[in-house]
């Protein structure tokens, strides 16, 4: 904590090889990004663009059989190559995550105010009585309603939104520094969605925390964070302020998956655009850019190697060589 | 229906629905204690498998203090008496008191059991669980060497066990609990890996718990039921597998009795006197029975998603 302006985190170009019974598949290339205290991040990208494995990569929960290369940094030390023993001590303290299925993060044998409570002794030298009520403020906070009565509950005995309130209740007992939310609202109704993305906006403002919102919804990620990263094919293909990046979309893949998004209003029997072809196998990536066999402006030299990311405005980079055709007035196909 | 009978049925239903207020406030908070015991006095396995082993281990306590006739002194001239006043299930081939001999051969199969399972347990479930956090090449070592011992059946080690030892109830004992410390390997092994690849404890992990805090708190608690249900089988797996070894003389040793030996005698006079065989069948079929559905019910009464109120 030198200064207000050093990165709280910064993750400098970010590799991540996971074994798979295909081969050696490369998750997650070239990923870099920096977050300072109390900054938004957004990563957006359908399933299997490296998403969640760089949410893992800095939580340090990859399998022991992941390779990790590049650098993250927490505060200026390094985390990648920590002993698990040292990475303990963060997580969940420094860096606590909040993850897509509520349904499961939650053990079922244990009572919800056991489960809140379990971080702050783990972490912090408090005794149980205090992290009993500690826990109870922490669910009155998420708004679980009568937490005093229901602090001995089970999980079973909540609804899919109360007990997304109950992990997140649980991933901000100790004040981390970061939060990594993982698609915190997929397995959720839409109407209970906004609350907690309110409730997860409240909070990290009211905190002073850094947050990485994971998400594969435009409008989430568009509403939520002040940048945001576009992943495909485990590389940022876009990334910027998040107004900056939806006003002027610069990647082909970007553009696409902005067509792709359903609309309210649209015509009865209107069909959802889509993006033509497949997500490649990351055991199995194409040389050049990955998003050059759907892409409908590739030539010769995108297939030739993997693209340098273009400065296109302030702090807004596309990892392609033809903006000046898909920046051009509409993009393409649009 | 007369207006007197039904203004004083409202009462009624207030209190009841007052009843039925309080009971659910009990449900949360420090109650959950005394809430156990409430469930498990209505619930009919529990309540049934807990009586018959509760026989079981009666019978071998009383048999400490008192049996209605020494179960040692041989009496070849009143032997295979049907039963009477005096010996009320009648005497064995060596004129020995049946009933007697039940209550003396319980304490053997109680410790058999006991003592056997709870060497397959607390070595199963320890290999078992250290499998499944490792991984690699630890999970590798353990359950290859759980093959192995697998490949022996238990009368082969004891075989085995008794050359080196000699004969008797440790070796069998020995023997029994070493067969089974692979079979609760492999049931722990494979219920903690599916409780490993659950999101809550990758949960636990974010939360920055180390894997052996992750086994205590999340792993176990959770596979507690199926480790109980593979007990009471085992245990009666052992008490089977005594008797065998009782029949090949490695087991319980003459003249302590135990249902086993008490069966395996009964084997040679099946046409003279069936009953013979019947009583310590009998016997062994309600102590499986009794843990069995002991088991099922521990099973029910300890996961918090089945406990509802009825």
């Amino acid at each position: 904590m030198a200064d207000g302006d050093a990165p709280l985190i910064e993750v400098k170009n970010l590799g991540v090889t996971l074994n798979t019974s295909r081969g050696p598949a490369q998750a997650v290339r070239g990923v870099s990004f920096a977050l300072r205290r109390g900054e938004t991040l957004g990563l957006v990208g359908e399933s299997g663009c490296g998403k969640s494995v760089t949410a893992l990569a800095l939580m340090g929960l990859l399998p022991d059989s992941a390779v990790i290369s590049g650098s993250i940094r927490l505060d200026g030390a390094e985390l990648v190559g920590l002993p698990d023993s040292a990475y303990c001590k963060l997580r969940g303290n420094r860096i606590s995550m909040i993850f897509q299925e509520p349904m499961t993060a939650l053990n079922p044998m244990h009572t919800i105010g056991h489960q809140v409570a379990e971080p702050l002794l783990r972490h912090t030298g408090v005794s149980a009585a205090q992290a009993r009520q500690e826990a109870i403020a922490l669910l009155d906070r998420v708004g679980l309603p009568d937490a005093s009565k229901r602090v001995d509950a089970y999980p079973h005995q909540f609804s899919g939104g109360q007990r997304q309130r109950i992990t997140i209740a649980m991933a901000l007992a100790c004040q981390p520094d970061v939060l990594i939310a993982d698609e915190p609202t997929t397995a959720l109704d839409v109407t209970i969605q906004g609350q907690i993305l309110d409730l997860i906006a409240d909070l990290v403002a009211e905190r002073g925390m850094s947050m990485i919102l994971i998400s594969h919804d435009l409008g989430v990620i568009a509403e939520n964070v002040e940048r945001m990263m576009v992943m495909y094919g485990g590389t940022v293909v876009e990334s910027g302020e998040t107004n900056a990046v939806f006003t002027r979309m610069g990647h082909p893949y970007t553009q696409g998956l902005f067509r792709a998004r359903p609309r309210l209003g649209a015509r009865k029997g209107t069909r959802l655009k889509t993006i033509a072809g497949t997500v490649p196998e990351l055991a199995d990536l194409p040389a050049g850019c990955t998003f050059a066999d759907r892409c409908a402006i590739a030539e010769a030299r995108c297939r030739a190697a993997l693209p340098a990311v273009v400065d296109v405005g302030a702090a807004h980079g596309v990892r392609c060589i033809r903006t000046d055709v898909s920046m051009a007035a509409g993009g393409v196909g649009a | 229906m007369p207006s007197s009978t039904r203004a004083s049925r409202w009462p009624t239903c207030e209190r009841a629905a007052d009843r039925i207020r309080r009971h659910r406030g009990n449900r949360t908070g420090r109650a959950a204690a005394t809430g156990f015991w409430r469930r498990a006095l209505r619930h009919r396995s529990f309540v049934l498998g807990a009586v018959l082993s509760l026989l079981v281990l009666g019978a071998a306590l009383l048999s400490l203090v008192w049996t209605p006739w020494s179960a040692y002194d041989i009496d070849v001239a009143s032997k295979l008496h049907p039963p009477s006043a005096a010996h009320w299930l009648g005497t064995d081939v060596l004129g020995r008191d049946i009933v007697s001999l039940l209550l003396v051969g319980a304490r053997s199969t109680i410790m058999v059991g006991v003592i056997a399972v709870g060497i397959g347990l607390s070595f199963g479930v320890g290999l078992g669980l250290i499998a499944a956090a490792r991984k690699g090449w630890t999970e590798e070592l353990i359950m290859r060497m759980s093959d192995f011992t697998f490949a022996f059946p238990a009368v082969l080690s004891a075989i085995m066990l008794a050359a080196v030892a000699g004969p008797g109830m440790v070796t069998s004992i020995t023997a029994i609990g070493i067969f089974q410390i692979p079979t609760f390997v492999r049931v722990t092994r494979g219920s903690a890996n599916a409780i490993w690849a659950r999101e809550f404890v990758l949960a636990a992990r974010a939360a920055g718990k180390g894997s052996f805090r992750i086994t205590i708190e999340h792993v176990l608690p959770n596979i507690l039921s199926i480790l109980i249900v593979q007990a009471t089988i085992q245990f009666a797996l052992a008490i089977l597998a005594e008797a065998a070894l009782s029949y090949l003389g490695l087991g319980t040793q003459p003249p302590q009795p135990s249902w086993g030996r008490m069966l395996n005698d009964a084997q040679t006079l099946l046409f003279q006197s069936p009953m013979l065989a019947v009583y310590p069948g009998a016997a062994i079929a309600i102590a499986v029975l009794g843990l069995n559905l002991l088991g099922d019910g521990l099973r029910d009464l300890l996961d918090p998603r089945l406990a509802r109120e009825r």
